[in-house]
């Protein structure tokens, strides 16, 4: 359904400079162009590996000329518009767009019918609808398109589709989704897990089984047994989904948009739009963070939709309601564990079994079950095990990946299970921890050995060593010298709720364990090209490779490996794009282990490359060439002595060298169906945490006065970006911990969509957060380095709620902890 | 409607300017000033701050109309002609307080606002001031560290205070 453009369709490339958007300089913003940048004292190699050197992107950030995927403009564009379902379960009875084409302004309207190809994409498999059928199964999802020409025009003709919808009863948690006469939620599912699921509404179930669970009751002298429930958390990434998609003229389309996995979009693209992968080519826009929430599509097939049907570019921008509904969020989760210990704190068994709500389309639920299960009993020795973890299709909003996946759940439940035992046993909750904390050469409850460093029990004794803050921190000296009370310090803040009186204080602590990199068998890789050439006289590296830059600093940690490897100063890096190889996703704390890896492994082929060619030409006259471990340094190729041969310059002439190699870590397995064993993950990680905090015990209010963490990172590449890695996910573990909640209605609609009411730490509510890097190498890596950025994630909550448990003395089951948890119940 | 305003100390107009329209629309989408940014478009995030006549407020909440006559200040307008850095910026860099840079152009705007008023604030008062722009990347730390630098360098150099509201004119 299409009105004829009134405008003659252009599709001219998006990849000039920005030409400046004045009313008197039309044209077209582009994505980020590449990135160059120097050594911080050229021409020497220093910013290399291990150094906190600068984002190549840092300058481009703070003067506001970064174009990020919701600032990317083209003269002719039109604004893409998607009209949602209000009912988390419904029937479409009909649809009629005739009202909203008519509207002035408005270039096409589309609906399912309208779909040239498949009508399904998903993540791990095909089961979402690209515009609903006839049957809308969550709150918010697309069921017509609009395109217009203002973002406002699109908004009402949308207003003015006509779907008639026949609401359904919403299916919303474990027992509605279970019981025998639920409503089936994906009756023609066809996917890998389906013939192995205990119910169709159960998109995967995996138990993890070591020992004898059964018989090791009767050894256990200690029980304690819990029931926990982690709300449903969002990655509130500031950069609204957004992208420009722009009609090609070889029929296919380029889309420049903000995402996680440029190729993994393009995959599922290719089908919907109906063309050969090579035809649908992707940028990476400007992106304004991720954690997750961009792993699955969300306006890419629609803009190119519209961008195809009416010749036209087309830009789509959520608003923060929108995003709300527009990606999967973190699961949440009930949990039910059983730990036996003997009287002397050793643990004889974990049981556990984690229900994670994975609302209404799959996404990456069958992965979330997977760390779930296989991480479920947390970094710790446990002999006997009974784990298992299941995800559910329900109505709610859809959930799939956010930072640390799977393992934020269940490391709330079983941390807070260890300091239940920690009471029972009356023994001090971090020596409990320290006992049967994991170490190398221990396995998982897989069977998985830990083949590389584990340092959990060090890990806890640097937080706890740290001397505390000093108490009562809102007494301040007034003017005159007499003491006074600066509200700032309290909880409550600036609303001046409490003189100080009434307050106390809480220690807790946490640790969690984390795999880094996609696991169970996945072909995990990345790819890097990398070219040295003699540039007017001087050698310059350019990296290419597909990696999303979401914020985390993977382009900074780039060209310090390049720097190192190839011993050039000046490196370029190409914007992001799908005409080089994959580099798999920007998550599972990943990228700089595999793209990074990646550019270390080309770069280490490209030096070789370039000692044969010197061979080649110099080595008869020079017999240093035929040493071992020359070395690339300042420019020069260097024997082991220190020797200078020749310059880089003088060895590449006129012909450049480039390369382009993909990279993969060793190969993982499929954990068993039934017993969940196997040799599943990559590597682990782990972060240990200490929070304090103050509370108001009267009014429920909590103020965290310190969050420290401890955390091995194998090789700190760039130590100032590891440690805002840990400040990035401790932060949004507090969030979870005290604020951040989904609140979802019986009927499956979300209450609170905004900022105004999703609250997110603000500076006001995150304390001084001192880090403690351990570097212990996992040779296993390259550099020996450890995926960083989720591991912090996950101890910071229980960390939390542990302190406020010990300042309140109440249960605290669940999170996050609101005020009338602290004033009401038990 | 016809909208006349000063931006960066730039006379400038935007014709067919719709009723409905806000200043940060204005911005990004006619007057080709995108470094402002549209993280909620609500009034909650601070990343489309602005300083209008001086004071900073959430662009995303000024209908345009309410601009017409006004000065205002964005994130383009910070570094110097040359394209030299304003202390800000430059600490901001250095410090790591940009990791995905979406919150960056309304806090420094926000904090330039508040080291012109207030060049050696405490901790206390740089959270305060900044307690309306939110950041999901940094937990803050980086940004503090960020403020405090620029604070400490402005007082060893007198004579370029903090890149105030005319660093650029
Ligand atoms: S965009 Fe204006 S406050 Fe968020
Ligand atoms: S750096 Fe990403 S929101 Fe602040």
């Amino acid at each position: 359904m299409t009105v004829e453009p009134t405008a003659a369709p252009a599709a001219e490339p998006v990849i000039e400079r920005p030409a400046a958007r004045t009313a008197t300089a039309p044209g077209v913003v582009p994505p980020p162009s590449g990135l160059t940048q120097r050594g911080d004292t050229a021409p020497d190699t220093s910013g290399g590996v291990g150094e906190s050197t600068q984002r190549p992107d840092g300058v481009l950030k703070v003067t506001g000329e970064f174009a990020y995927a919701s600032d990317l403009w083209h003269r002719d564009m039109l604004w893409g518009h998607t009209l949602r379902s209000p009912h988390a379960h419904a029937e479409i009875r009909s649809l009629d767009v005739a009202e909203a084409l008519a509207v002035p302004g408005v270039y096409a309207v589309l609906t399912h019918e309208d779909l040239p190809a498949a009508t399904h994409y998903g993540l791990e498999f095909a089961d979402q609808p690209v515009l609903a059928v006839d049957r809308v199964r969550y709150q918010g999802e697309a069921v017509a398109l609009v395109a217009a020409d203002h973002p406002e025009t699109a908004r009402r003709a949308a207003e003015r589709v006509r779907v008639e919808y026949a609401p359904l009863p919403v299916v919303h948690d474990e027992a509605s989704a279970t019981a025998p006469d639920a409503p089936v939620l994906h009756p023609e599912r066809d996917d890998h897990h389906a013939p192995f699921v205990p119910h169709p509404n159960v998109v995967h179930r995996q138990p993890v089984t070591s020992g004898d669970p059964e018989g090791a009751e009767a050894l256990a002298e200690v029980v304690v047994r819990g029931e926990y429930t982690v709300g449903m958390q969002d990655q509130a990434f500031l950069g609204p989904e957004s992208g420009l998609a722009v009609p090609a003229e070889d029929g296919g389309i380029d889309l420049y948009v903000a995402t996680q996995w440029l190729h993994v979009d393009q995959r599922q693209l290719a089908p919907v739009l109906g063309l050969p992968p090579e035809r649908v080519r992707l940028t990476l826009g400007g992106v304004g963070g991720a954690f997750g929430a961009r792993e699955d599509l969300s306006m890419q097939a629609h803009a190119c939709l519209l961008a195809l049907r009416t010749g036209r570019p087309v830009k789509m921008v959520y608003n923060r309601q929108e995003s709300f509904v527009g990606h999967v969020h973190r699961h949440p989760a009930t949990l039910a564990y059983e730990h036996g210990a003997t009287r002397d704190g050793q643990l004889v068994y974990v049981k556990g079994r984690i229900v994670l709500d994975g609302g209404a389309y799959a996404s990456s639920s069958p992965a979330v079950v997977g760390n779930a299960a296989s991480l479920g009993v947390g970094p710790y020795r446990v002999p006997h095990v009974a784990m298992e973890a299941l995800a559910l299709y329900t109505n709610n909003p859809p959930c799939g990946a956010m930072r640390g996946f799977g393992a934020v759940q269940a490391c709330f439940a079983y941390e807070t299970q260890m300091d239940r035992l920690a009471a029972a046993l009356g023994m001090d909750p971090v020596e409990l921890r320290q006992r049967n904390a994991l170490a190398q050469g221990d396995l998982m409850p897989t069977g998985q050995p830990v083949d590389s460093p584990a340092p959990v029990a060090e890990l806890l004794r640097r937080v706890r060593a740290r001397p505390l803050p000093p108490e009562h921190p809102w007494e301040a000296v007034g003017a005159g010298g007499e003491p006074g009370v600066d509200p700032r310090e309290l909880p409550g803040g600036l609303a001046n709720s409490s003189q100080g009186e009434g307050i106390v204080r809480g220690v807790g602590y946490g640790v969690g364990i984390k795999n880094v990199g996609f696991s169970e068998g996945f072909d995990d890789y990345s790819t890097a090209r990398v070219r040295l050439a003699a540039v007017a006289g001087e050698p310059v590296v350019t990296v290419h490779t597909a990696m999303a830059e979401v914020g985390q600093g993977g382009v900074t940690v780039h060209a310090q490996i390049a720097r190192t490897e190839l011993g050039v100063s000046q490196v370029s890096i190409l914007p992001a794009d799908t005409s080089v190889g994959s580099a798999g996703s920007t998550s599972a704390s990943r990228q700089t282990y595999m793209t990074g890896g990646a550019v270390r492994n080309t770069c280490l082929a490209v030096r070789a490359e370039l000692l044969r060619r010197g061979r080649e030409r110099l080595g008869a006259a020079q017999p240093g060439w035929h040493e071992p471990g020359l070395r690339l340094r300042d420019g020069a190729v260097v024997t082991a002595g220190g020797a200078r041969l020749a310059s880089l310059v003088e060895v590449l002439g006129e012909d450049a060298i480039d390369l382009e190699l993909e990279f993969r870590h060793r190969p993982t397995q499929p954990f068993d169906r039934e017993t969940g064993q196997g040799f599943g993950h990559v590597q682990y990680s782990f972060c240990a945490h200490r929070a304090v905090v103050d509370v108001d015990v009267e009014l429920g209010l909590v103020r965290v006065v310190e969050l420290a963490a401890a955390q091995d990172v194998g090789r700190a590449i760039n130590p100032r970006a590891v440690r805002g890695q840990i400040h990035g996910g401790s932060t949004q573990g507090l969030g979870l911990a005290v604020l951040e909640e989904i609140l979802v209605g019986p009927d499956g609609t979300i209450r609170n969509p905004s900022f105004t009411d999703y609250l997110i730490p603000t500076i006001l509510d995150v304390p001084p957060m001192p880090v403690d890097i351990l570097e212990l190498a996992d040779e296993h890596a390259p550099y020996g380095l450890r995926g960083v950025g989720e591991a912090p994630t996950l101890s910071a909550t229980p960390a939390i709620v542990a302190a406020i448990r010990q300042a309140t003395g109440r249960a605290l089951a669940r999170v996050p902890v609101r005020p009338e948890h602290l004033t009401t119940g038990p | 409607m016809r909208l006349t305003l000063t931006v960066n100390g730039r006379p400038t107009s935007a014709d067919h300017v719709w009723e409905g329209e806000s200043l940060l629309y204005v911005l990004r989408e006619r007057l080709g000033l995108p470094g402002s940014k549209n993280a909620c478009e609500q009034g909650e995030c601070g990343s489309c701050t602005v300083r209008l006549d001086g004071e900073l407020v959430c662009a995303c909440l000024v209908a345009a109309g309410q601009a017409e006559g006004a000065e205002v200040r964005t994130v383009e307008g910070m570094a110097g002609p040359d394209g030299e850095l304003s202390p800000l910026q430059a600490a901001f860099v250095e410090t790591g307080a940009v990791q995905c840079g979406f919150c960056t152009p309304g806090l420094l705007l926000a904090a330039e606002e508040l080291l012109a008023r207030a060049p050696h604030p405490g901790d206390a008062d740089i959270r305060e001031a900044l307690a309306g722009n939110l950041c999901r990347c940094t937990g803050y730390e980086n940004i503090l560290d960020a403020v405090r630098l620029a604070a400490s360098r402005a007082a060893q150099a007198p004579t370029d205070p903090n890149g105030g509201p005319d660093h650029d004119r």
